[in-house]
């Protein structure tokens, strides 16, 4: 029993200091807005690797999304007679909820993952100590454009899938199954609210690419500089980003749609 | 050691330096100057703290006690800003190089340039150039950092460190896993840049002879405590057992072969059980068979010794 409670306590701690360091971390990051906006070829080359090579698993994961929900969509309100409505149906779920989440559960499992990795491995090899003694700041230089452009890159990538996943449902529902093609697109227009749905779906992939982005490059910096301590660090920013956006998704919901 | 010698000609003066690491000392009330113009070699075994003391000098690591003075400066008192301003003034050769993986060596001598000077791009063309070429390497600019052989990174890392004509340059075991020609034009190079550009070096190895060869002041380090210093002939002539156990590479001195173990005889007739269940009895190993026929008897162990091989990190 002593030796839980000390655990307990042990881990507490741990975990307490942990998110010291990493809030630390995120001010030290925020910081660097400076080196960035001095440089913005800095930002431009990580919009790149963090965002245009997260393009192709996006889209087409989108793609399939869009479809899935066109057929149970398309099965569950011809039940009622009301298949006119699947149009409605497909972007609200998307753009509310699928789109920013999904997104930002594929955007950590591709870029997240990667910035850890990279992060760490620069720790292990010691390129960010190399730079310190160079007299450049390694969190300036290195994390703070990855930050900005995780952050700016997840609404876009998130509003592609939203995109990609509607025209999915339209090649399932309005190709397949035989739905108006003008009543998919009019209950669309008709029922999806710019400020209720879009703005809060966007707003929603922004606080997750904050969230997700701070995760990878914190696990990476906080990484043990070894190739153990670098991969356990890749996990951890899979399987912590996975609960924080899920987590962060309830409260975000809540406070936007949920009367609470 | 006498802490009130600081000497006019030192540039760097470690005083009264105690650093540890959870509950291990790596520095126990340490002092040291290192002269300038001359290359100062800190010696002693893995382990012993000799890239941490390379990270305190440069402000990386913060000690418990003591300051170090760098051309007068106080590292650890220093705002950021001016300790930035101290580190363009020290360039550092990492043991793996520390290039940047991302860019091509012509870019990695170019970084520092780029960062901390408004020079145009034309200028800094011929600065690299200069840089490369002092180290052999102006025709593998284009070259990948993954391209590079261990010798040739070590250089392009040379030729970035010198990049900003530094004071002074930290080696960190700048001769570890080279082979004989990479060594030998790393010995050299230390050597040769060191007077032509009126540099301090100081450099961090375990490699003897190499150091030996070229270092004009050597610091011998064990156990968190200066175990000898003096010129490389004063440091061979030493009458200090340990010294001499480093110094000539000995299996069994000062410095046990066998890392703290219970009795050998003991622990293989409870060989069925884990050593840990036996780990209450703290007695070295000692029945080696020779000690045993020539009826020498059991001596307990050095308890210090089992730490002595940890790796710092």
């Amino acid at each position: 029993m002593l030796h839980f409670l000390q655990q307990l306590g042990s881990s507490t701690r741990t975990s307490f200091a942990k998110l010291g360091r990493a809030t630390f971390f995120l001010g030290h990051t925020l910081t660097g807005v400076v080196d960035v906006a001095i440089r913005p070829r800095l930002l431009l080359n990580q919009l790149h690797s963090v965002g245009v090579l997260t393009f192709l698993i996006i889209t087409i994961s989108g793609l399939f999304v869009g479809m899935v929900l066109g057929l149970q969509g398309y099965n569950i309100l011809s039940d009622f007679g009301s298949e006119e409505a699947l149009g409605i149906m497909v972007a609200a779920s998307l753009v509310r909820e699928l789109g920013p989440v999904v997104t930002a559960l594929l955007f950590a499992g591709r870029a997240g993952s990667a910035l850890t990795a990279e992060i760490g491995l620069m720790k292990a090899t010691e390129q960010l100590s190399g730079m310190e003694m160079m007299a450049v700041d390694p969190v300036n230089r290195i994390v703070s454009p990855r930050f900005f452009a995780g952050f700016l890159s997840m609404p876009l990538l998130a509003a592609l899938f939203s995109m990609v996943g509607i025209l999915g449902g339209h090649m399932v529902g309005v190709g397949l199954l035989g739905v108006d093609d003008g009543s998919y697109w009019s209950q669309m227009q008709v029922n999806l609210d710019f400020y209720d749905d879009i703005v809060n779906g966007v707003i929603k992939s922004m606080v997750f690419g904050f969230a997700v982005t701070w995760i990878a490059l914190f696990e990476g910096y906080d990484a043990v500089p070894t190739a153990e301590g670098v991969s356990r660090a890749t996990t951890r920013t899979v399987v912590n980003s996975a609960f924080a956006i899920l987590g962060l998704d309830f409260i975000l919901t809540a406070m936007m749609f949920g009367d609470i | 050691m006498d802490n009130s010698d600081i000497s006019a000609d030192s540039l760097i003066s470690v005083r009264n330096l105690s650093f540890s690491r959870g509950n291990r000392k790596i520095f126990d009330n340490i002092s040291l100057d290192i002269a300038r113009g001359k290359i100062t070699a800190i010696m002693g075994p893995s382990g012993t703290g000799k890239t941490t003391l390379l990270k305190l000098i440069g402000g990386q690591l913060f000690p418990e006690q003591g300051s170090i003075v760098v051309d007068g400066l106080d590292v650890h008192q220093l705002r950021r800003k001016e300790l930035f301003n101290l580190r363009k003034r020290i360039g550092m050769l990492f043991q793996s190089g520390a290039l940047l993986t991302d860019i091509n060596v012509y870019d990695n001598v170019a970084f520092p340039l780029r960062e901390h000077t408004h020079l145009t791009e034309s200028m800094i063309r011929t600065l690299v150039l200069m840089k490369l070429q002092a180290v052999g390497l102006r025709g593998a600019r284009n070259l990948m950092p993954n391209e590079l052989s261990g010798g040739m990174a070590r250089r392009v890392a040379l030729a970035r460190a010198i990049a900003l004509d530094p004071m002074m340059i930290l080696y960190d075991e700048p001769f570890t896993g080279q082979d004989p020609i990479s060594m030998g034009s790393i010995v050299h190079l230390i050597k040769s840049l060191n007077t032509t550009l009126g540099l301090t070096s100081i450099i961090v190895s375990h490699d003897v002879a190499e150091t030996s060869a070229i270092a004009d002041y050597i610091y011998v380090i064990s156990d968190g405590k200066i175990a000898g210093q003096g010129t490389p002939k004063e440091i061979a002539a030493s009458e200090s057992a340990w010294v001499q156990q480093f110094m000539n590479g000995n299996p069994d001195g000062p410095v046990h072969f066998h890392y703290s173990a219970t009795d050998y005889i003991e622990d293989l007739l409870v060989s069925s059980h884990p050593p840990a269940r036996i780990a209450g009895k703290q007695e070295t190993f000692k029945t080696d068979e020779s000690l045993k026929a020539k009826g020498l008897k059991k001596t307990p162990s050095r308890k210090r010794g089992r730490s002595r091989y940890r790796r710092e990190d």
